[in-house]
């Protein structure tokens, strides 16, 4: 083969490469071993990880309940090999599943139209801004300083060389967006405002004086998802002008970060700027019922340089295992989990104020994420905390310097009773103990 | 489907019909027969400077998606706001109701540039020509 495309050898075709990029010697991979070998393997490594830990741990990634049953349907090999359903005569079940994804996130959200699925909440929230560019046709950007600090990340890099100015806006003492700070940034030249709501710090953000704000001078507001669970009980914000949502609290394990799921739902006069795939409901020449991909000419496959976005795919069996636990669940069972998610975590708050020393950091109104205030370094505890088989909190002075010693501690449906309990005398005795014993 | 003889016509399909110093711009009959069934418009604001030979807008069908180039430059007076709920006059009515836009010229000596009906017919007889091997 190599001689009748005319190359001399297999390194040939690497020739655009540059050199000093190029491995020069194979990888130290361990093998080659059989298969019982491999699964020895595996196991051991298996072993290394916090397997019946409990976790106090959020920050943008949830630990929820799911059912094997959601397993036993993606892992079918009709999905799980399926390809793009680009041919809609023999995709009809893929198409239906996509469909009813986006009708889950509508619902969800309060919004009327929302893409297929994008590879998660940052990028999701990254694409909703360049859609407010390229609606408004203004270039700069406002953004909460309490968004996620990788979605801020991932903004700045697509911001970075497509000419967009990105601000952040303060928090104020509750942990809220900076009203007063807002408005005196915004002018007639912002094209949105984001807004994390529940925000990184847990507390509820939204509320939509924040659309009539962004409106007045013609920017959109843009509200971010991290936790899908809190729609099961908080006001959806139906005001927005577009929601970029992360989905994995809806069936899919945290797993090492990944894979996860996005999207993005909008207005209906917004839909010919939205990104990413859309299934849409059509009757085929017999008047029957199919679902088909659609309004296609969004797309770079057909509008190239000047389409919506470069994304070419949706996370397909991600949005379907986030189809099928939201089925599985329905509107009470999401409700129901909402329920737990708030009363546990506002018991676990109760509950660790009483140790000494220990204060509240934000007071706003919380879902399943707060703000503890420690007496010693969030670390220390966390090392304690470990060898204790606790998974604790997050320290936040790692993305926010002047918060010291403060701690987002995350509390869902999976933690009994006796699991908190267990986390806050650990934590007292964590913050009690005379340091050197630590 | 006929060519009107006083409207003026550019390489890209568009035509333009003169009075005064407005002018109305649209697609040509050959152009929405390439095109298929058209879903969608893109037009400028009133007010928008159109430059000749630049895009002006786009026009969707289900599988493509063209710029439509202004024939003159000029400033946009009035808009075909019909065709926000019923793109499907560019196929019906071309050359009538089918219109787009409506330019105040800027420099009325450009028209001179652009081909008369004849000329056209002739240009795009040379297409059909070839669409039918």
């Amino acid at each position: 083969m190599l001689s009748s495309i005319g190359a001399k050898s297999i390194e040939d075709l690497f020739s655009s490469i540059p050199e000093r990029f190029r491995l020069r010697e194979a990888l130290k991979l361990p093998g080659p071993y059989s298969e019982a070998e491999i699964i020895q393997y595996f196991k051991e490594r298996a072993r290394e990880s916090a397997v019946g830990y409990t976790s106090f741990l959020g920050a943008g990634v949830y630990n929820h309940l799911r059912s094997v049953i959601t397993d036993v349907i993606i892992q079918r090999g009709e999905f799980l090999t399926s390809y793009t359903p680009y041919q809609a005569e023999i995709s009809q079940g893929t198409l239906q599943a996509i469909f009813e994804f986006q009708t889950l996130i509508c619902q969800l959200t309060g919004q009327e139209v929302a893409n297929a699925s994008m590879w998660d909440g940052s990028t999701a929230t990254a694409e909703a801004v360049l859609m407010a560019e390229r609606i408004v046709r203004r270039r700069r950007v406002l953004v909460a300083r309490s968004l996620h600090p990788q979605y801020r990340d991932v903004l700045k890099t697509y911001a970075r060389h497509s000419g967009l100015s990105v601000e952040e806006i303060p928090f104020a003492g509750d942990g809220t967006l900076d009203r007063k700070a807002l408005d005196s940034a915004l002018q007639d030249d912002v094209a949105a405002v984001v807004v994390q709501s529940p925000n990184f710090f847990g507390t509820i953000d939204y509320a939509p004086d924040l659309a009539e704000r962004a409106h007045s001078s013609g920017a959109l507001l843009i509200v971010v998802v991290t936790e899908g669970v809190s729609l099961g009980l908080v006001r959806p914000p139906r005001e927005a002008d577009i929601v970029a949502l992360e989905g994995q609290s809806f069936g899919l394990a945290p797993s090492y970060g990944g894979p996860f799921v996005g999207a993005i739902a909008t207005h209906e006069k917004f839909v010919r700027q939205l990104p990413g795939r859309l299934a849409g409901l059509a009757y085929d020449s017999q008047g029957r019922r199919g679902y088909v991909l659609t309004l296609a000419t969004r797309e770079q496959h057909i509008r190239r340089e000047k389409a919506t976005s470069n994304i070419c795919t949706n996370q397909a069996l991600c949005a379907l295992a986030a189809t099928v636990h939201l089925a599985l669940l329905g509107k009470e069972g999401l409700r129901e989990m909402a329920e737990q998610n708030l009363s546990k975590a506002h018991f676990a708050l109760n509950e660790l104020l009483k140790i000494p020393g220990v204060r509240l950091g934000f007071d706003a109104p919380f879902f399943n994420e707060f703000t503890v205030v420690l007496p010693r370094p969030v670390d220390a505890v966390n090392r304690h905390l470990l060898r204790e088989g606790i998974i604790g909190p997050l320290a936040l002075n790692a993305s926010y310097p002047e918060l010291s010693n403060h701690a987002l501690v995350c509390v869902t449906e999976v933690a009994a009773r006796s699991d908190i309990e267990k986390f806050v005398s650990a934590l007292r005795m964590a913050v009690t103990l005379p340091q050197d014993r630590q | 489907m006929a060519y009107p003889p006083t409207y003026r016509y550019t390489k890209e399909h568009e035509w333009i019909d003169v009075k005064g110093e407005v002018g109305t711009i649209g697609l040509t009959d050959y152009a929405q027969r390439q095109l298929g069934d058209v879903v969608f418009v893109e037009l400028p604001s009133v007010g928008t400077a159109l430059v000749a030979g630049k895009a002006l807008g786009t026009v969707e069908s289900v599988k493509s998606v063209n710029d439509i180039f202004a024939p003159v430059s000029g400033e946009v007076i009035e808009v075909n706001t019909a065709l926000e709920g019923a793109p499907e006059k560019v196929n019906a009515d071309p050359h009538g109701t089918g219109w787009l836009v409506k330019v105040h010229l800027k420099n009325p000596a450009e028209i001179d540039a652009l081909m008369d009906g004849p000329s056209y017919e002739s240009y795009i007889s040379a297409f059909e020509k070839e669409d039918s091997h």
